[in-house]
Parts: C-alpha cells; sequence; structure tokens
C-alpha cells in the first residue's frame, strides 16, 4: 500500500537555521498520525511543507506515492488548517465552505447540498446564512474543518487548530475530530504541543525536537518504551535521575545516582561507564518496606488517586502516584518512608547531546 | 454697530460651542453611565480638558463651518460692489447658479457650454483619474503589505514619499518640463527613431492627467496599504489552499477586504483632483478648461464673489455627491472609510 503521505528526508532551512531537519516517515492512508513537540521545534513548518507553501531545501514529500515539488499548495490533494483558522470574515458560513468548491467551479446546486451534508457532520445544521463572528470558538473550529473538508482532500492537515478553546470544549472537540476523521475516513495530520491531546487521539505519532523527530510510535509505546530522553521527558511525567552506569545484567543496568544505585531497563544498551538518565514514572513507584528512602513532604489528592511530593535523602524533590487500594492507606507529611519499583518499568536512556532533559 | 456684532460673534460663539459639548458630554454620560476606567477629565485634569474643548470647538467654528456658511450665503446674493454688500439691493437669488448653467444672469435662452463642459470634464477625467491610481496604486500597495519584507518596506515608502517633499507647484512645473517638446521624454523618443516630431503632450493633456494622476497617488497608496496590511496573510495562503488561483484571491479575498479602504483612498483622490489648481494651471493644454481655473477667475479676474462662491458650491456638492455614490456602491458606512 502506497503511503498518504511519505516523507524522505525532509529538511528545511530558513537562511543558516535549519528549522527541520532530515525528517523520514510513512503515514498511512486514512491513520491519524499527530506531530508532538514543544513550541518552536518545527511542526508549522513540516506542515506547510507538506501543503506546498514551503519547499524543502533538500528531500521529497510525497503524496500517495507522486513526488509532489514544484506542485504548488492551491494544486495539491492537501487541506489546511490554520493555527488561527482564517475563516474568511466577509464571508456567510456556508460561502465560508463553499469556497474551494467555488474555485473549483463546481455547479451551484452541487455546492449547496456539500455544505448542507457537512454541515450535518460538523453539527451544525441551519446555521448556514450566519457570519463567522456571530459564531462561537467551537462553532467556527466546526466550520474551519467543513471548509477544508469540502474539497475532498486526501489528506488533511491541522496545525493545533484546539489550542484556542479552553479546556472543556478542547476535550470536547479531542472526540469530535476523532469522530469526524472515523466517518470521513481520510488521512489526519494533526499538529500539537499538548501531550494529552496526540494520545488521545492519534494512531501514531512522532515526537519532534529542534527539528528532528525523534520517535514514531502509537501513543502507548511511545509513553511506556521512550527510546530517547527527549521523549522520555516530554511525554509524561518522571522522575529524572542522573549518573553513571555502574553495571549492565542482562536486559538491566546499574546507574549510580545521587541517591544511591537504582536498576531500570538499559533500553539502548549502555556500557558500564557511560552517562546516564534514570526515568521513574510517578505512578511506578509504591511506598513498601524498603527500597529509596524518602521524606514525604505533600500529598494532593487528584480525584483518581494521590500526588506525593517527597525529599529524597539528598533534599531533591520526587513525585509518586498513589491509586488504587494503596490510595487509602496515605503517609503523612513528614513520615519516612521508603519506595519501590519493578526495575524492568525505570528506563535508562542517554542524556541528550544538546544536554536538556 | 457692524464691528460690535463682530466682537459678539467671536467672544461669544467659543464660550457656546463649549456649553453645547458640554451638555452633549453629560446627556452621553447619563444614557451609557459612566464609561468604564477613569475618564479623560480624570487622568489628564480639568485645564488640559477645557483647553482640548476650546481648542478643537474654536477650530470646528472658525476654521470649518463658519466659512462654510458664509460661503453658502455669498452664492446666493447677487454682485454688488463691497460697500453695498449687506445694504436693502443685497437679497437672495439664484442668479449665479443661473449663470453657470445659462451664460446670463437673466436670460435661460442658451446652455454655458464653457462652463457646463469644463464642468463635465473636471468630474469626468477626476474619476477616470481615481480608477488610474487604483489600478496603479493596489499592486505596489499590495507588494508593501503583504510580500515585502521590512528592509524592502522602508525602502519602497522612502522612494514613494521623497518625491513628495518636493512643492506641489514645483512638481508640476517638472512634469512640464518632462513633456516638453524639447523635454526628456521627447528626445528619447525620437532618439529610440519612434517619432520624428516631438509630440505635444501638452495640447494632448498627457502632461495633465499624468501630473494629476501623480499629485495625489500618495493618498490612494497610504490608503490602500492601511487597508491591505490589516489582512490576515493566513486567509490569503487558506485561499490558495483551497485551490484560489490568485485572481481569486485579489478579487474574493483581498479587495473585500481592503473595501474602506479603497472607498476612502478613492474619495481622496477624487476631492482633491476635482479641487486641484496648481496642476491643471502649469500643465493645462490651451485648449483645456479645468474648473478650478475657472473658479479661480471668478473671484480674481473677474472679482465676482458671489459667483465664485456659488461655483465652489457646485463643485464641493459633486464631491460629496460621488462620496456618497462610493459609499452606495461599496455598501460602506460613513464611519467606515473614516478609519
Ligand atoms: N519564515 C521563517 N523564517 C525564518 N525562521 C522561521 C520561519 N518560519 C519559522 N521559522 C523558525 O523555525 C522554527 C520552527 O518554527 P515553527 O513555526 O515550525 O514552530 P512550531 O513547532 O510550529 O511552534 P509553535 O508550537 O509555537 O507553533 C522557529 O524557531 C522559527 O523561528
Ligand atoms: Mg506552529
Amino acid at each position: 500500500m502506497t503511503a498518504a503521505v511519505q516523507l524522505d528526508r525532509v529538511t528545511v532551512r530558513f537562511g543558516d537555521f535549519t528549522a527541520v531537519d532530515g525528517a523520514k516517515l510513512d503515514i498511512a492512508p486514512g491513520e491519524f498520525f499527530s506531530f508532538l513537540g514543544p513550541s518552536g521545534c518545527g511542526k508549522t513548518t513540516l506542515l506547510r511543507t507538506i501543503s506546498g507553501f514551503i519547499e524543502p531545501s533538500a528531500g521529497r514529500v510525497l503524496i500517495d506515492g507522486r513526488d509532489m515539488r514544484g506542485i504548488g499548495p492551491n494544486v495539491r490533494p492537501t487541506a489546511l488548517i490554520f493555527q488561527n483558522l482564517a475563516l474568511f470574515p466577509n464571508m456567510s458560513v456556508a460561502d465560508n465552505i463553499a469556497y474551494g468548491m467555488r474555485v473549483r467551479g463546481v455547479p451551484r446546486r452541487k455546492r449547496a447540498e456539500t455544505v448542507e451534508r457537512l454541515l450535518d457532520l460538523i453539527a451544525l445544521p441551519g446555521q448556514a446564512r450566519k457570519r463567522i463572528d456571530e459564531l462561537s470558538g467551537g462553532q467556527k473550529q466546526r466550520v474551519a474543518i467543513a471548509r477544508a473538508l469540502a474539497v475532498e482532500p486526501q489528506v488533511l492537515l491541522l496545525d493545533e487548530p484546539l489550542s484556542a478553546l479552553d479546556l472543556k470544549l478542547r476535550q470536547h472537540m479531542r472526540n469530535e475530530l476523532r469522530a469526524i476523521q472515523r466517518r470521513v475516513g481520510i488521512t489526519f495530520v494533526y499538529i500539537t504541543h499538548d501531550q494529552g491531546e496526540a494520545l488521545a487521539m492519534s494512531d501514531r505519532i512522532a515526537v519532534m525536537n529542534r527539528g528532528v523527530i525523534e520517535q514514531v510510535s502509537d501513543g502507548r509505546t511511545l509513553y511506556n518504551s521512550p527510546e530517547t530522553a527527549f521523549v522520555a521527558s516530554f511525554v509524561g511525567e518522571s522522575n529524572i535521575l542522573a549518573g553513571k552506569v555502574a553495571s549492565v545484567d542482562g536486559a538491566v543496568a546499574s546507574v549510580d545516582t545521587p541517591i544511591g544505585p537504582l536498576r531500570g531497563r538499559n533500553v539502548r544498551g549502555l556500557r558500564p561507564g557511560s552517562q546516564a538518565l534514570l526515568f521513574l514514572r510517578p505512578e511506578l513507584l509504591v511506598p513498601s518496606a524498603d527500597g529509596i528512602a524518602a521524606r514525604v513532604t505533600d500529598a494532593a489528592f487528584e480525584g483518581t488517586g494521590t500526588l506525593l511530593t517527597l525529599a529524597a535523602a539528598d533534599g531533591r524533590p520526587l513525585t509518586v502516584l498513589v491509586s488504587g487500594a494503596a490510595a487509602r492507606d496515605i503517609p503523612p507529611k513528614g513520615a519516612e518512608i521508603r519506595l519501590a519499583y519493578k526495575a524492568e518499568e525505570a528506563l535508562v536512556l542517554p542524556p541528550d547531546a544538546a544536554g536538556d532533559a | 454697530m457692524h464691528s460690535s456684532v463682530g466682537q459678539v460673534v467671536i467672544f461669544a460663539l467659543p464660550a457656546v460651542v463649549v456649553a453645547a459639548f458640554a451638555i452633549l458630554a453629560i446627556r452621553d454620560r447619563r444614557r451609557a453611565g459612566p464609561a468604564a476606567g477613569p475618564g479623560f477629565v480624570a487622568t489628564n485634569g480639568w485645564p488640559v480638558a477645557i483647553f482640548l474643548i476650546v481648542a478643537v470647538g474654536l477650530w470646528t467654528v472658525f476654521m470649518i463651518v463658519l466659512p462654510m456658511l458664509s460661503m453658502i450665503d455669498l452664492s446666493f446674493r447677487p454682485r454688488l460692489p463691497p460697500p453695498q454688500w449687506g445694504s436693502a439691493r443685497d437679497i437672495y437669488t439664484l442668479e449665479n447658479y443661473r449663470y453657470f448653467l445659462f451664460g446670463s444672469t437673466t436670460s435661460t435662452a442658451s446652455w454655458n457650454t464653457t462652463h457646463l463642459k469644463a464642468f463635465g470634464l473636471t468630474i469626468w477625467v477626476s474619476i477616470l483619474i481615481t480608477i488610474l491610481d487604483f489600478v496603479v496604486c493596489y499592486p505596489i500597495a499590495f507588494y508593501m503589505a503583504q510580500v515585502a519584507r521590512p528592509a524592502r518596506l522602508r525602502l519602497f515608502m522612502l522612494m514613494l514619499i521623497a518625491p513628495y517633499w518636493v512643492n506641489e507647484i514645483l512638481r508640476a512645473f517638472a512634469f512640464r518640463l518632462l513633456f516638453a517638446s524639447q523635454g526628456v521624454i521627447n528626445r528619447a523618443l525620437m532618439g529610440a527613431g519612434i517619432t520624428d516630431q516631438p509630440i505635444d503632450f501638452i495640447a494632448a493633456d498627457v502632461a495633465l492627467y499624468s501630473g494629476l494622476a501623480y499629485a495625489y497617488l500618495l493618498m490612494m497608496m497610504f490608503a490602500l496599504y492601511n487597508a491591505i496590511e490589516t489582512l490576515d496573510r493566513n486567509q490569503i495562503e487558506a485561499a490558495r489552499d483551497l485551490g484560489a488561483p490568485w485572481w481569486h484571491i485579489h478579487l474574493f479575498i483581498v479587495l473585500p477586504h481592503a473595501k474602506p479602504g479603497i472607498a476612502s483612498g478613492a474619495t481622496l483622490v477624487f476631492m482633491l483632483t476635482a479641487g486641484a489648481l496648481a496642476a491643471p494651471l502649469v500643465l493645462g493644454g490651451p485648449r483645456t478648461l479645468w474648473f478650478t481655473p475657472i473658479v479661480y477667475d471668478r473671484f480674481y479676474q473677474a472679482f465676482n464673489w458671489q459667483q465664485g462662491a456659488a461655483y465652489a458650491l457646485i463643485l464641493l456638492v459633486a464631491c460629496v455627491v460621488f462620496v456618497l455614490l462610493v459609499l452606495k456602491i461599496f455598501k460602506l458606512r460613513l464611519g467606515e472609510i473614516a478609519k
């Protein structure tokens, strides 16, 4: 099966600044694919490269197997939903949705039918004659989606379309978007810096950092088996401890951290003596008879569990999420407790070259 | 007695205006409730507020309202030597307007073709020049507002503005030199072998029309630039992404957005062109009759101020009609083009 979108070592430079560096991946037809990364990591740039507003400095973009070099955004089978939506304020809802069909010379009757059908799809029936500034944020969102879908693109590109909405509406629109995608069945390429959004909606996620794609996988793998320190720290919460690998025993390595030797899965096969970071998710740590010694400094009840803040032997803060049966027995503030975890659930990763995480 | 009336007007009117403004402000406040945040007076103090009100009031009354009213009044008076102004013979009459239409203050037998033609030509050519200015300015304004990088933009601005540092009359003379029979253009044309005789650009009104078009180009340029500059570039890209060809984007995205700017640019250029005096005097061909020199002649050659006032008023009314027409065509309200 040919990929809906194929990035073949795509590099984008602005002057001598490299915004996207050698992006290489395939997006399958009908997939909900997300790019996740912090602000300024090159997500928008990559999306604009796919839609044709930016020509890659090196590499190729293929859509449905066709090389897109020299093909402008107005003829590519993609539709882009802008970060600020960019609806046309001087047109009605219906005219906005019909705009793409109008420039393609679709007959008026057919246009009206399509607009009708799309308004049903986005659950805004009967709002065709409204002006854009009479709509709420969520409604504008839907109109932008309908406008893009009206041109029947093979790939819909969405640039943080939910970032302007409030939390409640954002969560609602997540489900809505996912439902719309299932109904129309086309490929969605979604951009976000919100990991919750990416994890909740996507079939697969590409995590970007400084123009480089660090890992491409489904959300579960990303969370449980990050391959780089950046991915491990960006996706989900972690207690991060730096140290040197002391010994390697099969798949597990022991790291000399400031609070003692700790064991974790040696994902990247680090050798004894090399620098390493140990990642401990808050939910992996459980109070027990022995393990890491720490003193409880704060406890915050969060509904599904209780978030404990502790001070380790050297005073560094650790967070532990206690839920389920253990949550009935929260240690009081000031209590000296010990924390245990399963060695194969912690991760040992090399620090990033740039030294963050 | 006459002078005392004048004194009363000069000293009493500002007070009346200030009072009127104050009453308006108080009524407005009663109706709308106190504006959010501290008011203008609270932030700036009474002295500043009073100064501003008096200054604006005086400006409006003495520079705009009074001259206007006296012009209208004058235009309906018969021609009299100044000592008889205000005397019993100074009655209201339509004779100045009659003269404009029929070339005589009494008879209506034949049309005043010279003046009517000049008036018609002035309005017609002003409309054409307004359109020409729009056509010339739109691409440049679009480039400056949406495409150019900041450094390039500054260069463009400078190149556009610098020529206007030269006085309007000097600029008109420069155009005359440019288009003269031994001017740069004619010599270039002959040098290139395109013509073998100098073309009389002045008589053909080419010089006049180019001079007029150039004179108020900046008005259109900045009106358009300001309007296009506020258009979100994403909208242009969204249209392109949806498959629109470039002309469609201009026609249905950029132009509708720039509508208020186009309207205000068009009305400015039209009014200034129709009322231009320097360019027609300097660049007008021997047979061309522009309307403003005729008005000028009423005042300073014929010493017929009453008729001059009537002629000026006719031009003004034409301009107002044009503005209303433009607003109607563009489906705009007056407030929108004054932004
Ligand atoms: N036209 C341009 N010229 C120069 N540099 C640019 C240009 N466009 C983007 N950049 C740079 O490229 C980098 C990536 O920008 P991009 O807009 O792709 O980030 P992003 O990941 O979308 O961020 P955000 O989440 O804030 O939208 C930034 O450092 C930005 O300054
Ligand atoms: Mg972005």
